[in-house]
């Protein structure tokens, strides 16, 4: 020992973990704060839909016919069931089975396409376009809005299996999974009011 | 955990920790610096560039104004003036600098080692950069925004205005709050999560509290500019009809969106220079600030009421009177939490032992003129009298005081309090109290006549008026006083430069301040602390027993960071932070190009998608195995806890 710490107390952090999962990581704050600004705006972009709904005598305009419900509904089926995957990829992430991460993160990824692809089926079949009206504009932002997440989510999430069969696979990466997982149940549950507003809304308020 | 075992001879190898944590050498260590000290300074300095550009348009604008029927400006280019004024003081200046200043010293109080996603917060800079020049290159090119810096539909639909100047002005928002939300994120994870071990919430600094309540402020308020500003672009380059009422469209609902962002924006501005005035109050007072709790809780209140307000912007609309009622109660309500920090800051003075330094007399500044901008606006909270001046000077009076005494008397407070934390030197003490002597009379003389205008009918955002009004030799008098603050401003610029080439060598703590960030050099090494501290009280370097623990056991060969608990600061574990790194600069040019694209093509939207994948998946990507510090593949047994387990025992 030398004088320069000669008596000094001091707290070891040596053997302290380099990580955690869950709420101890730095991620999953920075994910819950992505998550507040999002669903900001999405409540926002629900909240210009129904200010829009008091501005109009008829919602939709007359001579337009409330979206589909087909494409939309199967969507909502789609997404909750992608729910089971990303259950079992977060599940699979917290015990460190490398196998059953990556497989579980393939079958994601399927679901991910699937909703993806059915989307662009929704888009044809909204019986409005934007730039009709205030009413299509509004539905196409928030169908806009939220495509743009599971979009990006998907590719993501590509992006992280892609890595998960290359590697370097660490023990952080594991976190990293079950981060994205819950950032996929978010993209996922905000469609249960997206959908609510974009298909029921018209036919219960109109 | 304080551990009774044998020390090695050096607690830490100094001289490696600095190599570590140290940016790349030259140009290219600019580039890719993850500092978030040097991305503070640029932050500062880069915001204090905007407010003197900012400042030059006002001085244009009282040159204008400073007699009737002047021919100095034209309307079209006044109308772009004032616009870029207000749009940059706000988005360029106002909010990245006390951001900025959130950047530096947010670790550095919490005694952190860094701020918590350092990348994110490099990207920050410079998509706010490009915004920024983005604005003043449209404006030097004749496309400044000139619909004001709320850009009010219809005006500002195609209709109006079909020049590209509204675009210019909606892009810019995008840019600047996609940096500010990043940083918010930043700061909130930073305050919560690294914290110095035994610096529960209940001890956290109040400039850290004030931060972390701006954060979350941002992440509210900012989504609804982005996405009003964004409905704006798809009206006026897809045809879409959000506010064009012949299509079912509402142009008041252009205010509510804009106000619900405009109005917290305000306390977004006020609340950090409120945490600046606790903070100096404290130092030169010499004592723990009096009523910390109520002081926190007042932060967290006005947050609160701070969206409850917006309504008040819209009296003028013809909304129904009950509503109205509603927010003219709201808006007298706020007046309340910032009363009782009022009454804590006199009880802290009151009973405390004062030195009257720069710092504080800047502080004394803000009380004067935010006083009187906060008594203007409980006047103007109330319907009757807002229909009265709505519209008028006494409105831009009004927000000037607020503004200006909310946040710049606090923030020259702060470049004098912090200047030697910075740079290592000290400010000049004469030059501070000249400095401080031009710029506030010169703001008293330029804005208090204004309530006078206001209330003798002078409307805003006029380029003229006629001599007959009236108007002239007040108008005259209020651009005499921007002589003075001129003035004031180039004495603490000269000052400054003078200072940190040969300013007196500044101590560690010049102040006797108790907070962390003068328990470390002056400037602070790039580790931040070489060990870093534990705390025992609200102002650990005067409430701290001599032998006070130090953190021992961090890596120095890596970016070895100690996260903490939220609640409590106990430590939890440790994590390895990114090295320097050229994708937040990548990514930010591609996000660039998006954006800018954006105004011209809906197609450079999927196209710019692509380099923006592309860097953002080279950010993501490892550069090489093991720089997580955990274990590779293959592994036998978790080691990284679960939320449910005891930290560290599965090591």
């Amino acid at each position: 020992m030398t004088d320069r710490h000669a008596g000094a107390r001091v707290l070891d952090v040596s053997t302290l973990a380099p990580g955690g999962f869950g709420y101890r990581s730095l991620m999953w704050w920075g994910t819950l704060g992505l998550v507040l600004i999002e669903s900001t705006m999405f409540a926002l972009v629900i909240g210009t839909y129904f200010y829009l709904r008091t501005r109009n005598s008829y919602w939709p305009p007359q001579n337009i016919a409330p979206p589909d419900l087909r494409w939309g509904t199967l969507n909502l089926v789609v997404m909750l069931a992608s729910g089971v995957p990303n259950e079992l990829a977060k599940k699979a992430a917290g015990r460190i089975d490398l196998r059953r991460v990556r497989l579980w993160l393939v079958v994601c990824l399927l679901f991910g396409v699937a909703f993806n692809t059915i989307r662009a089926l929704e888009f044809t079949t909204l019986n409005v376009t934007f730039s009709n009206d205030a009413y299509g504009s509004i539905v196409w932002l928030l169908l806009g809005l939220h495509t743009t997440h599971i979009a990006t989510d998907v590719v993501d999430t590509g992006v992280l299996t892609a890595l998960m069969f290359i590697g370097p696979v660490e023990e952080q990466r594991f976190v990293d999974v079950e981060e994205n997982a819950v950032y996929w149940y978010f993209v996922v549950l905000t469609w249960l009011p997206i959908y609510g507003v974009i298909y029921w809304a018209p036919r219960i308020i109109s | 955990m304080n551990s009774e075992r044998e020390l090695p001879p050096v607690l830490v190898d100094e001289a490696q920790l600095e190599r570590t944590w140290a940016d790349e050498p030259g140009l290219a260590g600019w580039l890719t610096s993850v500092d978030h000290k040097s991305i503070g300074i640029r932050y500062i300095a880069t915001a204090f560039v905007f407010f003197l550009g900012g400042g030059v348009l006002a001085l244009l604008m009282r040159i204008q104004l400073a007699r009737p029927d002047n021919a100095f400006l034209g309307p079209d280019l006044y109308n772009q003036i004032f616009s870029t004024h207000g749009s940059n003081m706000m988005f360029l200046f106002a909010v990245p600098i006390l951001q900025g200043l959130g950047i530096y010293f947010v670790p550095l109080m919490v005694g952190a080692r860094a701020i918590a996603f350092p990348r994110l917060v490099a990207y920050s800079y410079w998509l706010y950069l490009a915004g920024g020049i983005f604005l003043w290159v449209s404006f030097l090119v004749n496309v400044g925004p000139d619909v004001g810096w709320f850009a009010y539909a219809p005006l500002s639909e195609t209709l109006y205005t079909a020049s590209k100047r509204p675009d210019v002005w909606a892009q810019m928002i995008t840019f600047t709050e996609v940096a500010s939300l990043a940083v918010a994120v930043s700061i909130v994870t930073t305050a919560f999560k690294m914290r110095a071990p035994g610096m529960s919430l209940n001890r956290m600094p109040i400039f850290v509290w004030a931060q972390v309540v701006t954060s979350f402020m941002v992440m509210f308020a900012m989504p609804a500019v982005m996405m009003a500003s964004t409905a704006l672009i798809l009206d006026r380059l897809v045809n879409t009809h959000f506010f064009d009422v012949e299509r079912g469209g509402d142009a008041l609902l252009w205010q509510h969106l804009f106000w619900f962002f405009g109005h917290p924006e305000v306390y977004i501005i006020f609340i950090p220079g409120t945490g600046l005035v606790s903070t100096l109050v404290t130092t030169f007072s010499r004592r723990p600030m009096f009523g910390y709790l109520a002081v926190v809780l007042s932060l967290v209140a006005t947050a609160f009421i701070g969206f409850g307000l917006w309504v008040h912007h819209m009296f003028a609309t013809g909304l129904p009177q009950l509503g109205e009622s509603f927010f003219t109660a709201a808006s007298i309500m706020i007046a309340i939490p910032t009363g009782a920090q009022f009454f804590c800051w006199i009880a802290t003075m009151w009973s405390g032992r004062l030195s009257f330094k720069t710092p504080f007399v800047w502080m004394l500044g803000f009380f004067v003129v935010f006083l009187i901008g906060g008594l203007s606006g409980v006047m103007v909270a109330a319907v009757p009298l807002d229909i009265q001046v709505h519209d008028t000077y006494f409105v831009v009076a009004h927000l000037h005081y607020v503004l200006i005494g909310g946040a710049v008397f606090p923030l020259f407070a702060a470049f004098y309090y912090w200047f030697p934390k910075i740079t290592g030197r000290m400010l000049s003490e004469p030059l501070g109290m000249a400095s401080f002597g031009l710029f506030f009379a010169g703001f008293n003389v330029v804005f208090f006549p204004m309530h006078v205008l206001g209330l003798h009918g002078m409307p805003r955002r006029i380029y003229t008026y006629l001599p007959e009004t009236g108007w002239g030799s007040l108008n005259l008098l209020a651009t005499a006083g921007v002589v003075l603050m001129t003035f004031g401003v180039l004495v603490f610029i000269a000052d400054a430069l003078r200072a940190w080439r040969a300013g007196v060598i500044a101590a560690d703590n010049p102040w006797e301040a108790g907070t962390l960030e003068w328990a470390t050099s002056s400037p602070p090494p790039n580790s931040n602390f070489v060990h870093l501290p534990t705390v025992a009280g609200r102002d650990p370097i005067w409430d701290n027993p001599p032998d006070q623990p130090v953190v021992v056991g961090l890596r120095s060969d890596k970016r070895d960071v100690l996260v903490t608990h939220v609640l409590d600061a106990e430590p939890d574990h440790r994590t390895i932070f990114p090295e320097p790194s050229q994708w937040p600069l990548l990514t930010a040019l591609a996000t660039t190009a998006l954006f800018i694209g954006s105004i011209f093509t809906p197609r450079a939207v999927p196209y710019g998608a692509v380099p923006l994948f592309v860097t953002m998946t080279g950010w993501f990507w490892p550069k090489e195995a093991g720089e997580t510090g955990t274990q590779q593949w293959p592994i036998e047994h978790r080691t990284l806890p679960r939320p449910n387990e005891e930290p560290g025992k599965a090591a």
